[in-house]
């Protein structure tokens, strides 16, 4: 079904902004958090590499006691909308953009710090979960409404947030192509 | 305190989802990110069963260290928007959507199923 003759181009010029000057043509991996198999240097599957382990730990403590910092720092009125989790969740997701194009189009190869960095310390200070907890806490407090709105924003905000993250980042690091007279 | 046990739990729960999404991208063929969606799936369904066991008063180093540690950790909002985005740049918006609506569907019920576990227990 996916490949067949009725699905749709598999490219990224399938996105209406793929043709605006601020958007290149996606290069980035499906999965922020794994290296493609046929990546240089990627960690052969089926064995667990600690090392990396203990820096996505490292990464995902700092990332923790950021989002706890932030909540504190962001007080919640009870049945409020929640401001501190919208506000770690889109912000984390314009620089897990950014960061990727950095650590994928720009740098060179390495082996922890796109762990370090977008498994464990953005992986860490975004969440799914408080979300999801919230959204529910708004419900039962008959708060439907501001609920759906929460529930909207985040994802409007995080996807746009994600897509501003790239190009910014792209526009910021990378040298225009130069295109070769014929 | 309160700081450390978040610290603490969320050290756990990032590699934690390393792993899962691992042993799930290397049994699930095609581009969908079941890992994620699952990884968002049961740390919902766990924050729900600590919100629960301790809606009644207390349990606070539970929260910091299960809850705001472990489970916000181990979940990733960050992953989810990436993923979601790249699936639409290459043209699948129908696992786009898809992606998001089981994230959420499934996430949320798992909230309301792990908060009425956590009070029964």
């Amino acid at each position: 079904m996916l490949d067949g003759p009725d699905s749709l181009p598999r490219t990224a010029a399938a996105l209406p902004m793929a043709h605006a000057p601020w958007y290149a043509a996606g290069r980035l991996p499906l999965d922020p958090d794994l290296d493609a198999p046929e990546a240089a240097g990627a960690a052969k599957p089926g064995r667990v590499h600690w090392d990396v382990a203990a820096v996505v730990a490292a990464g995902g403590a700092v990332g923790g006691l950021a989002r706890y910092g932030l909540n504190e720092a962001l007080p919640q009125a009870t049945s409020g909308f929640p401001w501190s989790t919208f506000v770690e969740n889109v912000s984390g997701c314009a620089l897990l953009g950014a960061l990727l194009v950095y650590l994928l189009e720009v740098r060179a190869p390495s082996r922890y710090l796109r762990p370090l960095l977008g498994v464990g310390v953005l992986g860490g200070f975004t969440t799914f979960s408080a979300y999801t907890a919230e959204l529910r806490e708004l419900l039962l407090a008959g708060r439907a409404p501001l609920a759906l709105a929460y529930l909207a924003a985040s994802l409007l905000a995080g996807l746009l947030a994600t897509v501003a993250g790239i190009s910014i980042a792209r526009g910021l690091l990378e040298p225009p192509e130069v295109v070769e007279p014929p | 305190m309160t700081a450390l046990l978040v610290m603490v739990g969320a050290a756990a729960g990032a590699p934690a989802r390393w792993l899962v999404d691992q042993l799930v991208r290397r049994r699930a063929a095609g581009v969908f990110p079941w890992g994620t969606v699952l990884i968002n799936v049961v740390g919902s369904l766990v924050l729900g069963v600590v919100l629960g066991v301790t809606s009644g008063g207390g349990g606070a180093v539970l929260v910091a260290l299960l809850g705001t540690g472990f489970c916000c950790g181990f979940t990733t909002f960050s992953s989810f928007g990436f993923e979601t985005v790249r699936l639409a740049e290459e043209g699948d918006y129908r696992q786009a959507v898809a992606n998001v609506a089981a994230s959420v569907a499934l996430g949320l019920l798992a909230a309301f199923a792990g908060w009425s576990l956590g009070q029964a227990l």
